[in-house]
């Protein structure tokens, strides 16, 4: 369930990271648009705008005006103005007291407001208004006609209204904002490209970086990464390696010392072995004289004996864990009867009376007979020793292609919880003040040591009852080597 | 008793195992180097050979082959355990069994007289050869002729010939072969029963040929070795 998790996290991140990318463009993108377009459209009315008051102010300055005017002369005015209109033509209205006349054939215009007509009235200077009628925006300027006398301008009570149709410049300004739209959207789509780089180029280190991680979970310890760039990244892949070559060197001293440990092991047995052949070849002389001996010699010499052969258990037994430990350990495996196969080594060991068995017939595997009755007497031995009798060993056959699994179970009162964990372990002694036993201490660490080179596993429990139970579990999957194993 | 030629280099081993095996009533020649033994073969005439694998010069194996090229003496080796290959070797060379060290006088006395033990009472076997195909087999003599050739077999060979030719057709399991041949434990070293059946087949000049397997030592796959049918 790990692996899609941590893919899940690494979508997230691209996502993250791309999903962040067009954002910031799509943000600058319709800010910088719309500031452009607040300016400039603000810019072109002005401009159209301002343009519109100051000719209008001027045409309106170039004509005579008879007071008082009569209809017809505001409208030949009207239609002159309207004739000058620049930048476009425009409409204009004219008003005099309750005369009204216009450029067009319409004598007043619905886009002029009460609010300009007051704003007109009441100023000297030109008015102005935007307005907004069916959808069609329209510029609506309003002037005071103003005559000069003594110095003074006067109202003429004249008043002129320009009516100028901005709709071309709101065509100008709908073209910038569908400008900035067809820009924005390709500008987004250009953005998820580098958006794509940069997420490639910071999640290729975070990738290289999992994966030596998991390279070095696995053993590997000589993994290390490519160091690009010098970015944090570069950093962290730079302190990357520099941890994995640390580690690596304190496990290569750490296995150096090992090494060095188990070799001191093996080569003190070997040395140890060959004065132990002479002597364990001459106890037997000891052991025979020594009843012609004064008692305290002939104890002596009968202790001698008998450690002597305890040393030489001791020391095959050291010399056999350390081939264990150097994986010099061979299975010489052979198809055998299991059940037969037990019973040899309780007969051999002279403990059929002492243990009850439950061996069913016809059991055949591929074992290594020699490491088996090992097996099967460290264990039965075991039992004797430290637990009591009755011991029971049971053969269960495999079925189905499950292991073959033998169990030693004894009678007495089982073993410390605390005790379990560690009772495989070398010399490892369940009672502290029972310095020494019969066995050597490494009765145990071998018999896991020849399960596991047949492929299997040794657990110890206590049963039901309360007595030990040893359980070795033997996969079965041997048997398919046995053709080869048996033509030699 | 027999007489026995203890070739060892460690002059503690050769003293303790000639100091026992002497107490047990054997008479034992002890050499330090192979050369030394060969030396001695013709002028002490040994019933066996205890053979230590790691020598100087000479080493184990070499003196066991030079033994083997002249003569079919029982010969035992003695080896430490974890000498595997050395042993698979030795084997190889004609060696009848070996021996680990350190050993007690009694086992290296049990291996001898394993070894120099004839396989039948030849009181019981039936006086003249019994044949089966080219091969005439003597159990009161101790012979085994292909032909009318006399085959040159070590002890462990023509026990192990006698042994499987007494029940044809009969399959035996190495460990049983180890129990009833050299008779070691039920768990002994299954590459005995190997190694000797190679050697055995060879002077039989009965390798597989290009149609079928063996002929006399039939190896019955899963279980053991038989012999024929023929």
């Amino acid at each position: 369930m790990r692996l899609p998790v941590r893919r899940a996290l690494r979508l997230g991140l691209r996502t993250r990271l791309i999903a962040a990318f067009l954002l910031v463009a799509a943000v600058s993108a319709v800010t910088t648009a719309a500031l452009t377009y607040q300016s400039a459209r603000s810019a072109i009315l002005q401009q159209t705008q301002d343009q519109a008051v100051e000719q209008f102010r001027e045409q309106i300055a170039n004509q005579h005006f008879g007071l008082p005017p009569s209809t017809a002369a505001l409208k030949d005015v009207s239609q002159a103005l309207a004739r000058a209109g620049k930048p476009r033509p425009w409409i204009v209205f004219a008003e005099y007291g309750s005369l009204r006349a216009s450029s067009t054939m319409r004598p007043t215009s619905t886009v002029i407001t009460d609010d300009l007509r007051s704003q007109t009235h009441a100023n000297t200077h030109a008015s102005f208004q935007r307005v907004v009628q069916d959808g069609t925006p329209y510029l609506t300027i309003g002037m005071p006609v103003m005559f000069d006398q003594y110095g003074h301008q006067q109202r003429s009570g004249v008043y002129l209204y320009a009516v100028m149709d901005l709709r071309p410049e709101g065509v100008t300004i709908q073209a910038m904002v569908s400008a900035a739209k067809n820009g924005a959207l390709p500008a987004l789509a250009v953005a998820v490209v580098p958006a794509l780089l940069a997420a490639r180029s910071v999640l290729r280190p975070v990738r290289d970086l999992r994966r030596a991680a998991s390279s070095m979970g696995k053993g590997r310890l000589d993994t290390r990464i490519e160091v690009k760039g010098s970015d944090e990244l570069a950093d962290l892949a730079w302190t990357f390696n520099e941890s994995a070559e640390e580690l690596e060197r304190s496990v290569e001293e750490l296995q150096k010392a090992e090494a060095r440990a188990r070799r001191f092991a093996s080569d003190v047995s070997h040395e140890l072995r060959t004065p132990l052949a002479g002597m364990l070849a001459v106890t037997e002389v000891l052991d025979e004289d020594a009843d012609g001996l004064d008692p305290d010699t002939a104890r002596a010499v009968r202790l001698i004996s008998a450690e002597t052969g305890k040393l030489a258990t001791l020391v095959e037994d050291l010399m056999e864990i350390s081939r264990f430990d150097a994986k010099a350990a061979e299975l010489n495996a052979d198809e055998v009867d299991v059940a037969e196969t037990i019973r040899k080594t309780l007969q051999g060991r002279h403990w059929e009376d002492r243990v009850v068995t439950r061996l069913p017939d016809g059991v055949r595997a591929m074992i290594d007979p020699r490491r088996f009755d090992i097996v099967v007497a460290n264990l039965v031995g075991n039992a004797l020793r430290h637990g009591s009798e009755p011991v029971t060993v049971r053969l269960c056959p495999s079925s189905g292609g499950g292991p073959l699994v033998v169990e030693v179970a004894d009678s007495g009162p089982g073993i410390d919880a605390a005790v379990l964990p560690h009772i495989f372990d070398r010399f490892f002694k369940a009672d502290a003040a029972r310095t020494r036993s019969a066995g050597s201490g490494l009765g145990l660490a071998i018999t896991m040591e020849n399960v596991r080179l047949h492929g299997g596993t040794v657990s110890a429990a206590n049963g039901l009852d309360g007595g030990a139970v040893f359980r070795v579990e033997l996969p079965t999957g041997l048997l398919a080597a046995a053709p080869a194993q048996a033509a030699r | 008793m027999p007489r026995v030629l203890l070739i060892e280099d460690d002059p503690s081993v050769r003293e303790g195992v000639e100091l026992g095996l002497r107490r047990r009533g054997h008479e034992v020649l002890a050499a330090g180097t192979g050369e030394a033994g060969l030396g001695s073969l013709k002028t002490f005439l040994p019933d066996l050979v205890l053979l230590d694998l790691m020598l100087p010069g000479m080493n184990g194996v070499q003196v066991c082959r030079r033994i083997r090229e002249t003569s079919q003496l029982p010969i035992i080796m003695l080896t430490a355990r974890g000498d595997d290959f050395d042993v698979v070797v030795g084997l190889e060379a004609g060696a009848d069994d070996y021996i680990v060290k350190p050993a007690r006088t009694e086992v290296i006395e049990a291996r001898i007289r394993a070894v120099l033990r004839r396989l039948a009472d030849p009181a019981a076997a039936r006086p003249g050869p019994e044949f089966h195909g080219e091969l005439a087999l003597d159990r009161a003599g101790l012979t085994a002729a292909k032909n009318g050739e006399r085959l040159p077999l070590a002890p462990s060979e023509l026990k192990l010939l006698l042994h499987l030719a007494a029940s044809p057709e009969q399959v035996f399991s190495r460990q049983q072969l180890l129990e009833s041949v050299w008779e070691h434990s039920y768990h002994g070293d299954a590459r005995l029963v190997d190694a000797c059946v190679r050697r055995l087949r060879q002077k039989l000049g009965d390798t597989s040929g290009p149609d079928a397997g063996p002929r006399y030592i039939q190896t019955v796959r899963g279980f053991g070795y038989r012999f024929g049918p023929l």
